[in-house]
C-alpha cells in the first residue's frame, strides 16, 4: 500500500511542473504590458518601469520562475496591489471559508444523492426511480448561480429565514452549500444508480440471495461495496466542478472566500493574486484526486498491483 | 457494429437499404423515449426562435420606456420590465440567438480540434499519442469551469472571449473520448483491410476510423452544448461576458441580480430559460445515449 501511494505522488511531480509554468506563464501571455495595465493609463514612465522592476518583469524568464515558485513554497507568494497587501494576508481568512462551504456541500450532496441512486435502482422502473431520476436531471440543468438566487429570494428575501449574504453565523453557509452542491447530487445520484444496477444484475448477488441473506445485507454488503468504487471515482472529478462552483456562489452570495477574491481580482486586474489562486486550485484538485486514488487503492486491491 | 452504422446514417441522413433500414430502427426506438422527443422538440423550438427571434419581439428589447421602470409581470410586458423600463421578453427572446449561438459555436469549435486531437493521438499511438494525452491532462488539472476563467482572464472580458474559453475547456475531454473510441476501431478488420489495400493515413483515419467514433462523439456533443450554456452563462453571470448594452440570458440575470428584492422577475425569467434550455439538451443527449447504446436494450 505504502509503495502504491509514493509511486502515485512522484507520478504527480512532472504534471505539476508543468501546471507551474503555464500559470506563471499567465501574466506573461497578457496582451500588452501587464506593468503599464496594473499602473493605469495616466501613470508615467517611471511608475511603470517601477512596478515592471518590482514585479520581477526585467529579470530573465527561468529567474523569475525559480523566485517565483521558490516564494510559493515559502509563503510568500507576492503582493497585491489593490489591497496593499501581500498575497498570503489576503488568503488566510478565506481559505477556511471556502474549505468549510465546499465540505458542506459534498456532505449533504453526496449523501442525498446517494441514497437516491440505491433508492432508484432498487426500484427500478417504478415511481420512486422516475422521481429520483426526475430531480437528477433537473439538478444536472440547473445554473448554481440562479438556484442560489432562488433560495435567496425565497428563504431570505420573503421568508427571513436565512442571511441574505455573509458567512457571519453558521446559517450563512446553509443555501449557498445547497446551490453548490445540487448538480453533484444529482450527478452521484444517476452514477449510483447505473453502478448498482449494473451489480445488482451480477452472479454474487443471485448467489447471496440463495444462501438466504436478508435483502438490506445483500444491497448494502455485496452491491454497494462494489458500486462505491464508481462512487468514489466520480466523487473526486465532482470535486474540480465543485471549486469552480465556489467561485460562481461565493459571488452571489457576497462571501468573503477564495472564489470571490477569485473574481475580484481579476476584474482589479490584480494578476499576482489571479496567479496564485489558480496555482493554489489546482494544487488542491490535484491533491484531492490522489486521496481519491489512495482511497481506491484502499477498497479495491486490484488496483495497487498494477 | 450496426449501432455505429446507425448513428453514421442518422448524422448524414443518408438512406440505407430498405430490408433493415437502421435508420427506421433509430427513429423508432428514439421515439418511445417521450422525455428524449420533448427535449429534441424544445431544442428545435429554441433554435427557431434563435433564428427569427430578433424580428418577433413585442417591443424593440432596447427601447427605454421611463414610464415602466422595473415594472413587474403584467398583460403588457409579460415578463415585466428592467431598470431602464426594457421589456424583458422582448431581451430574453432577442438574446436566444447570442447566448445560444455562443454556447453551440463554442461547442462546435472545441469538438472540432478535441476530435481531431483524439483521431491523431488513438490513430498515430507512441510519442505523438503521449504528447497529446499530457497536454490534456495538465487542462485537466485545472478544476471545472476555472480554466475558462483564466483564459477569459488572460485575454480579457467579452462574448467572443468566453466563447474562446468555453471551446478551449471542452478540448480535452473530447481529444479523450475521441481516442478512446478510436483505440475500440482500429483493431477492426476492416481498419487494417483498408490499410494494407494501401489507404494513406489521413484516409484511413477520417473515411475509415472516425465514422467509427460518431456515437460516441454524437451523444458527447449533445450533452455537452448543455454544459457549455451552462459554462457560458456562468461566466456572463460572473461579469466577464456580455456588456451591459448586449440582450444576453447571463448577463440580463446578472444585472437583474441587483434587483432581486424589489423586482425577482428579472432574475428568475432569464434562469428558467437557461435552465429549460439546458434541461432540454440533457434529455435529448440522455435519450440518444440511451438509444445508441446497445448494452443497455
Amino acid at each position: 500500500m505504502g509503495k502504491y501511494v509514493v509511486k502515485r505522488i512522484l507520478s504527480m511531480i512532472p504534471l505539476l511542473f508543468v501546471i507551474s509554468v503555464v500559470i506563471f506563464m499567465f501574466i506573461h501571455l497578457i496582451p500588452g504590458d501587464p506593468a503599464r495595465q496594473i499602473a493605469g493609463a495616466d501613470a508615467t514612465i517611471g511608475e511603470v518601469q517601477a512596478i515592471r522592476e518590482e514585479l520581477g518583469l526585467t529579470k530573465p524568464l527561468v529567474t523569475q520562475y525559480v523566485e517565483w515558485v521558490g516564494g510559493f513554497l515559502t509563503g510568500d507568494m507576492g503582493v497585491s496591489y489593490t489591497n496593499n497587501t501581500t498575497v498570503i494576508e489576503l488568503l488566510t481568512p478565506r481559505l477556511p471559508i471556502t474549505i468549510y462551504l465546499t465540505i458542506c456541500s459534498i456532505t449533504w450532496s453526496a449523501l442525498l444523492g446517494i441514497i437516491i441512486g440505491v433508492v432508484a435502482a432498487i426500484n427500478r422502473g417504478k415511481a420512486l426511480d422516475l422521481i429520483g431520476m426526475v430531480i437528477a436531471i433537473a439538478g444536472i440543468s440547473l445554473p448554481n448561480f440562479w438556484l442560489g438566487l432562488q433560495l435567496m429570494q425565497i428563504f431570505s428575501v420573503n421568508m427571513g429565514i436565512f442571511p441574505t449574504g455573509g458567512v457571519e453565523t453558521w446559517q450563512g453557509y446553509i443555501l449557498p452549500s445547497l446551490a453548490m452542491g445540487a448538480g453533484i447530487m444529482s450527478i452521484l445520484a444517476r452514477v449510483t444508480r447505473s453502478s448498482m444496477i449494473e451489480n445488482l444484475g451480477k452472479d454474487y448477488i443471485r448467489t447471496s440471495r440463495a444462501k438466504g441473506l436478508p435483502e438490506s445485507k445483500v444491497i448494502m454488503r455485496h452491491a454497494f461495496k462494489n458500486s462505491s468504487i464508481d462512487v468514489i471515482t466520480v466523487t473526486a472529478l465532482q470535486i474540480g466542478a465543485l471549486i469552480a462552483g465556489s467561485v460562481v456562489v461565493e459571488t452571489v452570495f457576497s462571501i468573503p472566500g477564495m472564489g470571490r477574491l477569485l473574481v475580484d481580482s481579476i476584474g482589479y486586474r490584480d494578476y499576482e493574486v489571479v496567479q496564485a489562486l489558480i496555482l493554489f486550485f489546482s494544487l488542491e484538485y490535484m491533491v484531492i484526486n490522489l486521496l481519491a486514488d489512495v482511497l481506491y487503492g484502499v477498497i479495491n486491491p486490484r488496483v495497487r498491483y498494477e | 457494429m450496426a449501432d455505429t452504422k446507425q448513428a453514421a446514417a442518422a448524422v448524414s441522413g443518408e438512406e440505407l437499404p430498405k430490408a433493415q433500414s437502421p435508420v427506421k430502427q433509430f427513429v423508432k426506438k428514439f421515439l418511445r423515449r417521450k422525455t428524449a422527443v420533448i427535449g429534441l422538440l424544445f431544442i428545435i423550438f429554441i433554435l427557431i426562435i434563435a433564428v427569427i427571434g430578433p424580428h418577433i419581439t413585442p417591443y424593440d428589447p432596447n427601447e427605454y420606456d421611463y414610464g415602466a421602470i422595473l415594472a413587474g409581470p403584467s398583460a403588457k410586458h409579460i415578463w415585466g420590465t428592467d431598470e431602464f423600463g426594457r421589456d424583458v421578453f422582448s431581451r430574453i427572446v432577442a438574446g436566444t440567438q447570442l447566448s445560444l449561438g455562443t454556447a453551440l459555436t463554442a461547442s462546435v469549435l472545441g469538438t472540432a480540434v478535441g476530435v481531431v486531437l483524439g483521431l491523431i493521438a488513438g490513430f498515430f499511438g507512441g510519442l505523438v499519442d503521449s504528447f497529446i494525452m499530457r497536454v490534456c491532462d495538465v487542462m485537466f488539472a485545472f478544476p471545472g469551469i476555472l480554466l475558462a476563467i483564466a483564459i477569459v482572464a488572460i485575454i480579457g472580458p467579452g462574448i467572443t472571449n468566453i466563447m474562446i474559453g468555453v471551446a478551449v475547456f471542452t478540448v480535452p475531454s473530447f481529444a479523450r473520448i475521441i481516442r478512446g473510441a478510436v483505440l475500440e476501431v482500429r483493431g477492426e478488420l476492416y481498419v487494417e483491410v483498408a490499410q494494407s489495400i494501401g489507404c494513406k493515413p489521413m484516409r484511413t483515419m477520417f473515411v475509415h476510423i472516425f465514422p467509427g467514433t460518431m456515437q460516441a462523439l454524437i451523444v458527447n456533443f449533445t450533452m455537452n452544448v448543455g454544459g457549455a450554456i451552462l459554462s457560458a452563462s456562468s461566466l456572463s453571470f460572473l461579469g466577464f461576458g456580455a456588456s451591459v448594452t448586449q440582450a444576453e440570458w447571463g448577463a440580463i440575470l446578472s444585472q437583474g441580480r441587483n434587483y432581486l428584492a424589489i423586482a425577482p422577475h428579472l432574475v428568475l425569467f432569464p434562469g428558467l430559460v437557461i435552465f429549460l434550455t439546458v434541461l432540454a439538451f440533457n434529455l435529448f443527449g440522455d435519450g440518444l445515449r440511451d438509444t445508441l447504446d446497445p448494452k443497455l436494450n
